[in-house]
This record gives C-alpha cells, sequence and structure tokens, in this order.
C-alpha cells in the first residue's frame, strides 16, 4: 500500500499537466494519502463529483444521508485510524449541516479536512442561491479555513489543510471552493506541506521544564497521573507505560484519554470526572502531585476548579501552550509533544513504587464495586441494567472491539463498563457531548479500522437524531454492532431532572417507533431483548451476524449513574447514591 | 482588578484576520477600548494594536488565544509604561475669532480652512486629544474623530524580528 503510494506520487510530481480545479482536488486528495472520502453532492460541488466518477477505483466515496452525518463519521475515521478525515459537501445547507461535527472535532482535536462548494465568485457576496459565508460562520468552529477562488491554487491551499489539521494539536480546517475554480483549468503543482511561517506545531522543549517536572516527581509521596486523548493523539502509548513502568505512579484516564493504557494495567485506577470512577476523584483532594498528560481540565474533569488538586502541585505535559493555566495554575508546564517529553521525564525519575498508595486506591475501588459496579453488572431486579449490557457485550468481544458511544448515560455507562486492551478504540463526543454523533462516528470508525469489530452503544434519543445514516449503513453495507439502549427517556436529562428539579419530568419521555420496522426497512438484522436470560444468546447472534445489525434493549426505564459530582462541587465531594 | 494593556499582533495579509482577532475578545465578553491595524514595517505582515482593560489573569489567556491562530505569526502584550503611545484626532470646528486666537495659543495644528469651517489636528494621548475636544466645544464642533491608538514597544529587542529569524532557521534545518 505505502510503495504503490509512493511510486504513484514520484511519477505524478515529475510531470507537469493542465487540470481543472476539482481534478486537482481529487489529485491533491490522492498524494495526501486519502483512501476515504464521506460527502454529499450538490450544486456547487457537482464539478468535484463529476471528477470523482474517474477516480471510483482509488477513493472511496462513501455517501450519506446528511451533511452532519459526514463529519461525524469523518470524525469516528480520523479517531481510530490516526489519520485526517475527509468529507466533501455543496455550499449554503450542506455546508452548514456540518458546522456542529467542525465544533465537536474542535472541541476533541480531531483532524479533519472539509471540502465545502461555494457559489462562482462573481456571485460571492450577492445572496446568490446557496451561498453562505461559510468562512465566517466556521471562523469560531475551524483551527483553520480558507476559500479559493482559482484553480491554480487548489493543491496549495489543500497541502496547506492536511498539515494543519494533522500537526500540533490536530483540528478540523475547512477549504471553500468557489465553483469556477472548479471548472478552471490550470498547471498542477503540488507539494507537501510541512512549514508555516506563522504557526508553529512542535514548540521547542525547554529542558529545564523537564528537570523542574523530575524533581517534583521524585519529591513526591502521593502523586498521580491523569491521562488525556494527547497520548493518543501524540501517539506516546509506548512511552506512558514506560514512564508509569518506571515511576509506579498511579493513572487515570480522561473520558477521551480512555484505551491508550489497556484496562488491566495494574497502575490504572479507572476513569475521571463526573461520572468517573469513585478512587481517582475521592483521593484527589489526598494527592501531592497531579501529573497532566495530554488533557486540558475540562469542567467535567475538575468539578469546582478551586478545589482541585488542592493539596497538588500541577506538572501540566501538553502541546497546546494556550491550555497551560487555562483552567489550572500549572506549578510546572511541559510544553511540547508528550512522545518527545515524556521520554526525557522518565530518563530523570527515580525508579519508584507507590504500592501503598495504589493499594489506597484499590481500596476505594472495592467500596465502588460493593455500592455500584456489582448492582450494575450483575443485577437481580426485574429489569435489565446498561451496566451489565455493556459488561457482556465488551465480555463476547473479549474486550477488544472499538468502542463507539453517544451522548447521555449510555456513554457513562459504556465508559465506565467497557474494557480495552488497544489504543485508539474509543470514540465518543467529548467536549461538545453532541447526541447523534454515535451512529455515524461508528460507520467512520469501522470504514478507518475495517480488520476491528466496531460497537456502538446509543440511547432512544440519540439513534433518532442521525438515524437517516442507517440508510448509509444499507447502502455501503458497512458491518456495524448498533447496541441500542431504550429505556424511553432522554435519559441522562431525566436523570437531572430527578435528582435536580424535583423528578419534574419536563419533555424527558419519549413515545419511541418500531425500532424493529425501521431496522428492516434499511436490511439491517435484529432483535430485541426485554429478559436479561435473552441477553447473552441474542449477542451472541449479533457478534456471529456478519453484517450491521441493530440490537436493541429494553432497560430499567429509571436507572440513574453513579458514581456522580454534582455540578458545582468538588471532586472529592463526589456521590455514591 | 482591571488595567489598560496594549495588545500588539503581527499576522500574515489574509482575509478575514481582524474578524478571526475579533471573536477571541467577543467569547470572553472582553470589550476593546481601541483597535488600529495596518501593513507593519515588514512587507506581507500586517500589525494590529489593539488597547483593553481587563484584569492580568484574562490577559495572558487572552494573548495566547490570539496566538494561536494559524496566520498570526506573534502577540504581544504591553503595559503602558512599556510603550510610547499616541492617537491622533481631527475636529471640523465652525470659524470664529475666538477660535482661532485658541488654535494658536494651542499650538494645534490647521489642516483646512475655509469660509464656514476649519479642520485641526492633534496629536497625543487621549486625554490631550479629549482635552482640546472639550476646549473646542463651545465654539460648535461639526465632527470629532480619533484614530485609536498606536504604540512603539520602547523595548531594545525587537521581538517580532527575533521570531521570524527563528523560524527561519527552523526551515533551513
Ligand atoms: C444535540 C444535543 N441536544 C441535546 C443534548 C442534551 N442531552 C444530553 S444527554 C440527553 C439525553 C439523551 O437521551 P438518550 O439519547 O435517550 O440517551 P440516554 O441518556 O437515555 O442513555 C440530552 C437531551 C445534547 N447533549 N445534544
Amino acid at each position: 500500500m505505502h510503495t504503490t503510494q509512493s511510486t504513484y506520487m514520484e511519477k505524478q510530481a515529475t510531470q507537469t499537466t493542465c487540470f481543472s480545479g476539482s481534478k486537482a482536488v481529487i489529485e491533491t486528495l490522492l498524494r495526501e494519502g486519502v483512501d476515504t472520502i464521506f460527502g454529499y453532492p450538490g450544486g456547487t460541488i457537482m464539478p468535484v463529483y463529476d471528477a470523482l466518477y474517474d477516480y471510483q477505483n482509488r477513493l472511496n466515496h462513501i455517501l450519506v444521508r446528511h451533511e452532519q452525518g459526514a463529519i461525524h463519521a469523518a470524525q469516528g475515521y480520523a479517531r481510530v485510524s490516526g489519520k485526517p478525515g475527509v468529507c466533501i459537501v455543496t455550499s449554503g445547507p450542506g455546508a452548514t449541516n456540518t458546522v456542529t461535527g467542525l465544533a465537536d472535532a474542535l472541541m476533541d482535536s480531531t483532524p479533519i479536512v472539509l471540502i465545502s462548494g461555494q457559489v462562482g465568485s462573481n456571485f460571492l457576496g450577492t445572496d446568490a442561491f446557496q451561498e453562505t459565508n461559510f468562512v465566517g460562520i466556521t471562523q469560531a468552529v475551524t483551527k483553520w479555513n480558507c476559500q479559493v477562488r482559482r484553480a491554480a491554487d487548489i493543491p496549495g491551499a489543500i497541502a496547506k489543510a492536511f498539515y494543519i489539521a494533522q500537526s500540533g494539536r490536530p483540528g478540523p480546517v475547512v477549504i471553500d471552493i468557489t465553483k469556477d475554480a472548479q471548472q478552471e483549468m490550470a498547471e498542477y503543482h503540488y507539494q507537501k506541506v510541512d512549514f508555516i511561517r506563522s504557526y508553529n506545531p512542535t514548540p521547542a522543549i525547554d529542558r529545564e521544564q523537564i528537570a523542574q517536572a523530575a524533581k517534583l516527581i521524585n519529591l513526591s509521596r502521593k502523586p498521580l497521573a491523569l491521562i488525556g486523548q494527547g497520548v493518543i493523539l501524540g501517539r506516546a502509548e509506548k512511552e506512558l507505560l514506560a514512564f508509569l513502568h518506571k515511576s509506579g505512579i498511579p493513572a487515570a484516564s480522561t473520558l477521551l484519554g480512555l484505551s491508550a493504557i489497556p484496562s488491566d494495567h495494574p497502575q490504572w485506577v479507572g476513569m475521571l470526572g463526573m461520572h468517573g470512577n469513585y478512587a481517582p476523584n475521592i483521593k484527589n483532594k489526598e494527592c501531592d502531585l497531579l501529573i497532566a498528560i495530554g488533557m486540558r481540565f475540562d469542567d467535567r474533569v475538575t468539578g469546582k476548579v478551586d478545589e482541585f488538586g488542592i493539596n497538588a502541585k500541577i506538572i501540566h505535559l501538553e502541546i497546546d501552550p494556550a491550555e497551560i493555566n487555562k483552567i489550572v495554575y500549572a506549578d510546572v508546564p511541559v510544553i511540547g509533544n508528550v512522545k518527545e517529553t515524556l521520554p526525557l521525564l522518565t530518563e530523570r525519575i527515580a525508579r519508584n513504587s507507590h504500592e501503598e498508595w495504589i493499594a489506597e486506591f484499590n481500596a476505594c475501588y472495592n467500596v465502588e464495586y460493593q455500592e455500584i459496579i456489582e448492582p450494575a453488572l450483575f443485577p437481580t431486579g426485574k429489569h435489565i441494567r446498561m451496566g451489565e449490557v455493556v459488561h457482556q457485550v465488551s465480555e463476547a468481544y473479549r474486550h477488544d472491539a472499538v468502542l463507539v458511544t453517544d451522548v447521555g448515560q449510555q456513554q457513562m455507562m459504556a465508559s465506565r463498563y467497557f474494557r480495552f486492551k488497544h489504543s485508539r478504540s474509543m470514540v465518543t463526543s467529548g467536549g461538545l457531548g453532541t447526541m447523534g454523533f454515535g451512529l455515524p462516528a461508528a460507520i467512520g470508525a469501522k470504514i478507518g479500522a475495517p480488520q476491528r469489530e466496531v460497537c456502538l452503544f446509543v440511547g432512544d434519543g440519540g439513534f433518532q437524531m442521525n438515524l437517516q445514516e442507517l440508510g448509509t449503513i444499507h447502502q455501503s453495507r458497512i458491518p456495524v454492532k448498533i447496541v441500542l439502549l431504550n429505556n424511553n427517556f432522554l435519559g441522562m436529562v431525566r436523570q437531572w431532572q430527578d435528582l435536580f428539579f424535583d423528578k419534574r419530568y419536563s419533555f424527558t419521555t419519549m413515545n419511541n417507533p418500531d425500532f424493529g420496522l425501521i431496522a428492516q426497512g434499511n436490511g439491517i438484522a435484529y432483535q430485541c431483548v426485554e429478559k436479561r436470560e435473552d441477553l447473552p444468546t441474542a449477542i451472541q447472534r449479533m457478534k456471529n451476524h456478519p453484517g450491521a445489525y441493530l440490537l436493541e434493549v429494553r432497560v430499567e426505564a429509571e436507572e440513574n449513574v453513579f458514581p456522580m459530582v454534582p455540578a458545582g462541587a468538588a471532586v472529592s465531594d463526589i456521590r455514591l447514591e | 482588578m482591571n488595567k489598560e494593556y496594549i495588545i500588539t499582533a503581527f499576522s500574515e495579509n489574509k482575509v478575514g484576520l481582524l474578524n478571526q482577532i475579533t471573536t477571541v475578545f467577543i467569547c470572553r465578553d472582553i470589550n476593546i477600548d481601541s483597535l488600529t491595524t495596518s501593513e507593519s514595517s515588514i512587507p506581507g505582515i500586517h500589525k494590529f494594536t489593539i488597547i483593553v482593560h481587563t484584569d492580568p489573569e484574562k490577559i495572558e489567556k487572552l494573548v495566547k488565544q490570539i496566538e494561536k491562530k494559524v496566520d498570526v505569526l506573534k502577540a504581544f502584550v504591553f503595559t503602558p509604561d512599556e510603550v510610547v503611545q499616541q492617537e491622533i484626532a481631527l475636529y471640523k470646528v465652525n470659524r470664529s475669532q475666538s477660535v482661532e486666537k485658541l488654535v494658536r495659543e494651542q499650538h494645534v495644528r490647521i489642516l483646512e480652512i475655509c469660509d464656514e469651517y476649519i479642520v485641526l489636528e492633534k496629536t497625543g494621548h487621549k486625554e490631550e486629544t479629549q482635552a482640546l475636544f472639550e476646549l473646542l466645544k463651545p465654539y460648535g464642533v461639526q465632527q470629532f474623530v480619533r484614530s485609536g491608538q498606536i504604540a512603539i514597544i520602547k523595548s531594545k529587542r525587537e521581538l517580532l524580528n527575533e521570531y521570524l529569524k527563528e523560524r527561519e532557521e527552523t526551515l533551513k534545518a
């Protein structure tokens, strides 16, 4: 695959040819190593779609059912593959339909290149049919964007887009191409971009910072490492393991940091955050050192910021200088890619083990196990509970599947109880919390990691937010496994109404359609489970089915997710009930 | 405690950059007191001079967010004692003997005189241009306009040049 790619590129680089702008788009995507595009055609992008017609054997185009589906699919693809996700959409409504996905990708640092059509350059600013100021609209939800009005500028703009999307802290990038630029003929010159004067994605590493951080680590008696997605984005999983191995420090993950280290790692003490594990939250105020590794202190992780790590010094390893001191003051900032900074740190720290300290976390885990986990995974009540479904599915796949979630209770349950063996196995909308993310993201994840099993957990609310993408699964035959945890409620909102709004269930009950008929209409195998004893065989059936599968599980209607850090409370005030 | 800060930002000369920079202020609810922008001494590089009143903690984060923009080369923040700042004000005033007397006394530059009005120019700090406005008010000011402040940094180090040099070396390496 790699060699054919490079010989192809060499051949192309030596000859100058005249291409239409739209052919230049496709040729440049190929040179950037793109194999899959998620898109939807329309007026102003038709020249590109016409060019695409001749490339069907070299570029896999997935026709989605809604542009929001395209961008979430591209996100899922990017998250599991580590390559940028690519979308092509038309101007106006096609483009604006992607805005939620761009915002989501910006929040969660997902590399996306989105190419949008635009009206002809002589129509710009005239309120032409399907014209929107997309560069203006997406300014606040992209890492970078630009408009291209000449065919000759297309290769350069796209090459720049790929560089920006992937380098430093990754993010979404928009290239808005006018229709006339797509149609114009121009000499084609492509050159890979790896330098932009105004943009320095890999700031120089400061050895002094490393030395100071090492000193704090060596002095610390109660340290805790906080693992964020930066470890995955920086491909620093091995470096992290080496650091943990030598330091003996316990480690907890943020939601997006999940799967960076295997769930059965002896030093892993669970997930941080509002519905994270008991130990890393309750022990927060006892820690004398927090080592944040590629994470950004989201408010769902910190709870009340003033009390977060109140007795701890903070070391912040981070690639984005703007994150330093943004939420939490870093006693020692360590700027740089954690893939480079972690080994430097590991070199300088003393070999240690924190057995007693880790034993304290394990003791807290035992409390949580008795109070929360055991009743969640092995319930005896009449109704099926979310946790037992997650647990059984994870087991059925030997904890080796890619987990995709939507947003809500099922997201928290899945991230709490799914287990991971490999990195890049968790795809969820963290920062933006976008309902409707899950189904299209699962499509993208399956395409990005075709050799792996992809399991989506989704609620009845979020499922219906991008339900149309079942059509994409049908048309493109994408074998994703969908586990619909149906509680006939907008569960997470209902939980807040239960706990904080006097159980006034204002517009959170769902009178749902017949999901079986919907699955059938899309040619997707389906089973519905209502009784606990039917669950194991249903999961096996889903697993053994070669194609896409929808497993609807009717779960307890009013189950709440615990533990929970109430909004605005200190994380050490985490509640078990 | 809110204090005055002078932000200077240097960017590539690209459409929409003003919008990119002001977005950073909007979502943090920080009001811009004054903003001027023009080409810098280096061709192709644009300079923004932005004056705000805010607290020290916010200003640090704000400047980092500006610098985070891909097309922004560098952003710096200064306190008033670190810069020399000036602005220009223009005044269109009704003509009269007393106005002309005042103009002579105040050493104000005259840009244009005609039968009905006289156009004056004053360069200085905001307080000075404001003071002249107050003096002229009784004589009838038809128009009054301020340029917004521009600033020269007193430091001996030329921070942008240092950055550009560093980037050039990275490119070579
Ligand atoms: C697009 C969007 N709209 C609204 C919300 C607010 N919200 C968060 S969770 C939730 C309920 C989700 O219900 P469901 O999809 O059934 O999942 P459950 O919580 O029951 O697992 C809502 C409405 C959101 N996160 N995203």
